[in-house]
């Protein structure tokens, strides 16, 4: 079992490592493994967390859909009424191209929404999701 | 003898209104509060609100809430301290009472000398500019809060102001 999961890892970071190559979104996403220990992200957890409701931020902002909305292609509204774009990636192509505002506004909006910042694991996988959309 | 002079004298008020038009387009009936030009300030202050226009506040008000961006309005806006000193500068630079800014010292009128307001929307002069905005209008699902100028200002990206 511990043999399996070496030999994963290894795979992942191999095909981690050749992404690297593809840009910055590939490059955040290689660190968020390497510091989750993680072998792999799901879109599908991504998508959990981008449409669950959360108690423990704030009771305004239980989920990122509050603002993000619930299409991802579709624009979102911060609680001032200010439109915000589309986080898919299909139709905002230079998102999560600038990991210090990748970072940034994970640390602030998981904070407002869960209340804690997210984990590495957590950073990977809705980042995968909505690269994926 | 007097046609001729008839179609000039209609020239004359045509060209009277034009001119009266123009130059209140002009002179601003329009109240301009020159929008951020700073792309930093842009987009660290330009994200979750319109970026406000930085002759709207004194430069003390700007000194105070930068220096507590941790708690800004329930939200925590803080940013790294290099950031922070140039998006200061800037503002303050910019500040209503930093001079040459046309309609501040109108919408800054009955602030305390050595008040730091930090709400626009709470300024006198504001008030008493929304008296008669009616309550439903406020409540409306687009317009949310006093705070989204741009739900009823459509050009205020631009800095004008009017109705
Ligand atoms: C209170 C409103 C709000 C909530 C809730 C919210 N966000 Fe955001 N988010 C914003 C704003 C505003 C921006 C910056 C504007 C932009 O990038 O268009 C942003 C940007 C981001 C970015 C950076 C985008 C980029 O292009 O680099 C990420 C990542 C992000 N949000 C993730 C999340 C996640 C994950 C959640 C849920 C845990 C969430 N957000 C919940 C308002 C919110
Ligand atoms: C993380 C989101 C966020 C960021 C980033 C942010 N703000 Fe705000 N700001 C808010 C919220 C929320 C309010 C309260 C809005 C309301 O009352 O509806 C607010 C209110 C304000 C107001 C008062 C508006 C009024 O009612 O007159 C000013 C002025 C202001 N912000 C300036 C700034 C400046 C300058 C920056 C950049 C250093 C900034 N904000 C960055 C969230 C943010
Ligand atoms: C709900 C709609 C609404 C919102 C939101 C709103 N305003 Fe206004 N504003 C008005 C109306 C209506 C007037 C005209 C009042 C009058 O002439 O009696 C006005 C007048 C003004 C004026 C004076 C201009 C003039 O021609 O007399 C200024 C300056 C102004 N608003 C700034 C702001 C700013 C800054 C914000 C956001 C912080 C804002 N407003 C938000 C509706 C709104």
């Amino acid at each position: 079992m511990k043999n399996m999961l070496f030999v994963t890892s290894g795979i992942v970071a191999m095909i981690l490592s050749t992404a690297t190559l593809a840009g910055p979104r590939e490059d955040l996403l290689t660190q968020y493994a390497a510091a989750a220990k993680a072998t792999s992200f799901s879109a599908a957890r991504g998508q959990t967390l981008h449409t669950q409701s959360f108690s423990g931020g704030k009771p305004d902002t239980p989920s990122c859909t509050t603002c993000h909305g619930k299409d991802t292609r579709g624009a979102g509204r911060a609680l001032t009424g200010k439109t915000i774009e589309p986080v898919a990636v299909s139709v905002m192509p230079m998102r999560y191209t600038d990991p210090a505002k990748v970072e940034k506004w994970f640390k602030r909006n998981c904070t407002e929404v869960l209340g804690r910042e997210c984990t590495p694991q957590e950073k990977g996988d809705w980042l995968t999701f909505v690269i994926g959309q | 003898m007097r046609i001729p002079y008839r179609p000039l004298a209609i020239g004359l008020v045509t060209l009277a209104f034009s001119a009266l038009v123009l130059a209140r387009a002009l002179a601003g009936d329009r109240h301009y509060f020159a929008p951020v030009a700073n792309p930093v300030v842009k987009e660290e202050c330009g994200s979750c609100h319109l970026a406000f226009a930085p002759s709207m506040l004194p430069a003390r008000s700007w000194q105070r809430m930068m220096g507590e961006l941790d708690k800004h309005f329930g939200d925590n806006a803080s940013l790294d301290p290099a950031a922070a000193e140039k998006i200061t500068n800037y503002l303050v630079a910019n500040a209503g009472d930093a001079g040459g800014q046309r309609y501040s010292s109108k919408l800054l009128k009955g602030v305390a000398t050595g008040a730091a307001p930090q709400r626009i929307t709470e300024l006198p002069k504001w008030v008493s500019e929304h008296r008669k905005v009616p309550d439903w209008e406020w409540r409306h699902k687009e317009v949310r809060t006093k705070a989204n100028c741009v739900a009823c200002h459509t050009a205020a990206e631009q800095g004008y102001y009017e109705e």
